[in-house]
């Protein structure tokens, strides 16, 4: 075991670039805008990323999933193009595009073969400042996120309880608020509430991009200043940190919906990420989470799923890359014949093992073993690293960080792993969400009882 | 050091350059196909075996069996226990995956190139494919999983509508067979052994390597990965599809969003009319954004989050389909714009400026779709399945800019037919 992982570390330290050196490249233009480059020249592609700092968590009560609205009409016309010709003019150079919203930001993508680079540039430029919002765009797309929201949140019993959860856990900070938006806000939004979250947030100096692929950094270090350059800097409206009080004590929500299995979600209050260099905790937050739930031989599959046989599936996870408040997140369902409550009771009896015993050797080297290829995987897709450092941008880290990330992971002690469990896994900082399943036949509000053919 | 390394890579030029990605192909001396793409950028290598071994080759009755034999290689293989392979594999920091289709059973590693993980991961998916050992009472376990996600699937609007779409548009054939919980209590693991003695045998194998070896190296790890493979059975024929009757299929359910599947048995790989098939869908329902169906029903009346159609073609006629949710009170103002896209599409065609937008996007973006060993990979492998030609991605672009509208108007009249177009609605009123 100890020969493979000797030779893992030689083979990396020879092919992953030092954190000195220079690709990726960064600039920053005068107003304020930063550009990433990423050369990578395996093949002709490219993907072209623009990141705003502005996510669902910058919403105030009343406007929730205004940042994802938005997000929707940056596809329709600015003054320089008609409503959805965006997107003809991506699919034209042959490329694809599409864009997101989080928590913590807002970020729009193309991957095209990379001739169309520029133009993809000069589009993106365009919609920074020449959006044009009215109400009869807006009034179509507004049922469009609406029915968004009913596929992946009011059908979707889990959706329901992660939903729930947020809610739950949260009290002062926005992160109890959906992404998506409560749907009565969404009924009650207007234009407006669009037009004025793109006045106040979308700017070159809350913004950066991101280009991964076969290009010359210099070039599009040239061209970024052709094209965003212009953009003009604006005051960003304050940001007030609304930190979370202290939980002081266990809170339990639950969710009816139509289901067979009962799903179980726990989620512990944890520290996220401030400082890379001398944060120690988030690090073996992460080991923690991945020796629970991290790979084929982890302990949950291992011992729950296969052993004892107790969970139809187990999970376990930690983000402490953030801009705001981090949590860590079991969750779980019965399998056939077990209840939510022995369910929750053998994920409770994983974590207190290692609050006792504390980790192995052998499961701390899987843990680095597997990190190590996942980054040398990673080379093989230009999505995924462009993911990567548009990611750790967003939660405030710098891209020269991601190896030093990865060093740091590598360092935790299973004394440290032991130590983290012991610390954060208290009932006080605890929320439970659990779905508690509805059976179908009582529940249908309509008419056919069988198949209806015509 | 460090730098000496980074800029040897990074004078290297684009070796998975659009024009003349060479693909090598030789048939193993154990009969298994073998297809092979050298790359030498990142110190990687993924292979993947495909076998004939997908659901329509279960036995009556026992529909889930494909995708069981093919979950449990993974369970025990030679004298390792699940347990033991799960541990080996992460030890290397190699994966293994799969998944059984209506057709083909696959299995596939991605490992690091290096000799030391990559001769352990091959080693693994020798004794996974070769001589797994179905252990009874983790197939016992299984069983109880998969019972537990059909159940749980019986109660989901999408999962509903998927699976009496297919069982609508192959009446009486196993391409419309869904594991039940009968189907998946009656198997025993006597019908896994013979389902794998029978499907996963050499010739007729398919092994795609693509990566960090040489053609030598590529030669030898086919070999021996397909050296041990059961004898397999004689290569079976499913039943002829037969075309279902236009009907509308409604299902109650009490989501608030219902999901329409309109569709029919379409097309077969082998089919001549596949390339004015795909890009005559780019039009209608594949081209995201900017698709005729993505215009009317989303962009213009705000009906759907998604709405497509796609053509998904088998060994045998494979679906075609229309899909998208909606408010359950707004579906006969949905279907009514689908079936008026649909109908016009059918009659006209594209336009002459919608062909040549669809050829662009296909021609300058396949580019895109080969920019990664894994995205290779999935080429590869269904080059061998489908036994296209060596030269498929460099006849791409000649073979979509050949297309006319013609053609496209009367491949669409060939495969698409009114009377054969199935309708289900699940939440419906």
């Amino acid at each position: 075991m100890k020969s493979l992982l000797a030779a893992c570390t030689v083979l990396f330290v020879a092919v992953l670039p030092a954190p000195t050196f220079a690709n990726p490249y960064e600039m920053q233009l005068a107003n304020g805008l930063r550009v990433i480059v990423k050369e990578d020249n395996r093949a002709p592609t490219a993907v072209h990323m623009v990141w705003y700092r502005a996510g669902s968590m910058d919403e105030k009560d009343g406007t929730s999933g205004v940042a994802h609205v938005l997000e929707h009409l940056m596809f329709k016309g600015t003054k320089n193009l008609k409503s959805g010709e965006f997107n003809k003019l991506v699919a034209e150079a042959g490329g694809r595009d599409n864009a997101f919203t989080s928590r913590d930001f807002t970020a729009y993508f193309q991957i095209v073969p990379k001739a169309a680079l520029p133009e993809m540039m000069k589009l993106e430029a365009d919609r920074m400042t020449n959006l044009k919002l009215d109400a009869k765009e807006f009034a179509a797309e507004i049922k469009v996120v609406m029915e968004e929201r009913r596929l992946r949140t009011d059908d979707n019993p889990h959706g329901l309880v992660y939903e729930a959860l947020n809610s739950a856990m949260f009290q002062a900070h926005p992160y109890r608020r959906p992404i998506i938006g409560w749907m009565d806000d969404l009924e009650n939004m207007s234009w407006q509430d669009a037009r004025d979250w793109y006045r106040k947030w979308y700017a070159p100096n809350n913004a950066y991009v991101v280009v991964a692929g076969d290009v010359d950094h210099r070039e599009i270090f040239r061209l970024a200043k052709k094209y965003y350059g212009p953009a003009k800097a604006h005051a960003l409206p304050e940001r007030k940190p609304q930190n979370e009080p202290e939980q002081k004590g266990i809170r339990r929500v639950s969710v009816k919906a139509p289901a067979k299995l009962p799903y179980l979600a726990m989620a512990w209050k944890a520290p996220r990420l401030e400082d890379v260099n001398k944060d120690r905790d988030p690090y073996a937050l992460n080991v923690l989470a991945s020796v629970l739930d991290g790979h084929d031989a982890s302990r949950f599959s291992k011992n729950l799923v296969r052993g004892t046989r107790v969970a139809q599936s187990a999970g376990a996870g930690y983000d402490g890359t953030l801009r705001g408040e981090a949590s860590f997140i079991v969750d779980g369902q019965p399998a056939e014949g077990k209840t939510i409550v022995e369910l929750e009771a053998a994920l409770r009896a994983e974590i207190k093992r290692i609050q006792d015993e504390g980790v192995s050797t052998e499961e701390l080297t899987r843990v680095k073993t597997q990190s190590i290829a996942a980054q040398i995987y990673k080379r093989d897709s230009l999505m995924a690293q462009a993911m990567e450092i548009g990611g750790t941008e967003a939660a405030g880290q710098s891209w020269r960080d991601i190896d030093t990330l990865l060093e740091k992971l590598k360092s935790v002690t299973a004394e440290e792993v032991q130590a983290v469990a012991k610390k954060y896994f208290t009932d006080d900082t605890l929320t439970i969400a659990v779905l508690d399943p509805q059976a179908l036949e009582p529940g249908q509000p309509k008419k056919p009882s069988g198949a209806v053919r015509h | 050091m460090r730098t000496l390394i980074v800029l040897a890579l990074s004078a290297l030029t684009s070796s998975l350059a659009l024009a003349g990605v060479k693909i090598d192909h030789w048939i193993a001396p154990t009969g298994a196909k073998v297809y092979f793409i050298e790359t030498r950028v990142l110190p990687i290598l993924d292979v993947q075996i495909d076998f004939a071994a997908g659901g329509v080759f279960a036995p009556a009755g026992k529909s889930g069996v494909a995708g069981l034999t093919q979950g449990l290689l993974e369970a025990g293989a030679g004298d390792m226990d699940e347990e033991k392979i799960a541990g080996r594999l992460v030890d290397i920091g190699a994966r293994l995956s799969g998944g059984a289709d209506s057709d083909r059973a696959s299995i596939r590693v991605r490992t690091l190139s290096n000799k030391t993980e990559r001769e352990a991961a091959l080693e693994l998916l020798r004794a996974v494919a070769s001589a797994p050992t179905f252990p009874q009472s983790v197939l016992e376990r299984e069983k109880g999983r998969s019972i537990a996600a059909i159940r749980e699937a019986e109660t989901r609007p999408d999962a509903i509508a998927a699976k009496r779409f297919a069982a609508a548009i192959y009446p009486g054939h196993p391409y419309g067979d869904s594991p039940s919980v009968d189907s998946v209590t009656a198997i025993t693991r006597e019908d896994l052994v013979a389902f794998h003695r029978q499907h996963y045998g050499a010739k007729g194998a398919i092994v795609s390597i693509i990566g960090d070896v040489s053609r030598a190296e590529a030669e030898a790890i086919a070999m021996h990965l397909t050296e041990a493979l059961p004898a397999g059975g004689a290569a079976l024929v499913p039943p002829a599809v037969k075309l279902p009757q236009r009907e509308t299929i409604k299902l109650p359910h009490p989501a608030v969003q219902s999901h329409i599947h309109i569709g029919l048995p379409a097309i077969r790989r082998s089919d001549a009319d596949y390339f004015p098939l795909l890009v005559g869908n780019y039009t209608l329902g594949g081209g995201g954004f900017v698709s005729r169906l993505m215009k009317e029903v989303r962009e213009k009346r705000g009906y759907a989050y998604s709405v497509y159609s796609y053509f998904s073609p088998r060994k045998l006629e494979g679906p075609f389909e229309i899909g998208l949710q909606t408010k359950r009170d707004q579906v006969g103002d949905a279907l009514k714009v689908v079936d008026e896209v649909l109908t016009d599409y059918i009659a006209k065609g594209p336009t002459a400026k919608e062909l040549a937008a669809a050829k662009k996007n296909m021609v300058d973006g396949q580019a895109l779709r080969m920019d990664s060993n894994a995205k290779l990979l999935g080429y590869l492998s269904a080059i061998g399945f489908y036994d296209l030609p060596l030269s498929y991605l460099d006849d791409f672009p000649a073979r979509v800019n050949a297309v006319t509208a013609a053609q496209v108007k009367a491949a669409f009249a060939r495969h698409v037919k009114a009377e054969n177009l199935v309708t289900v609605v699940v939440a419906a009123d």
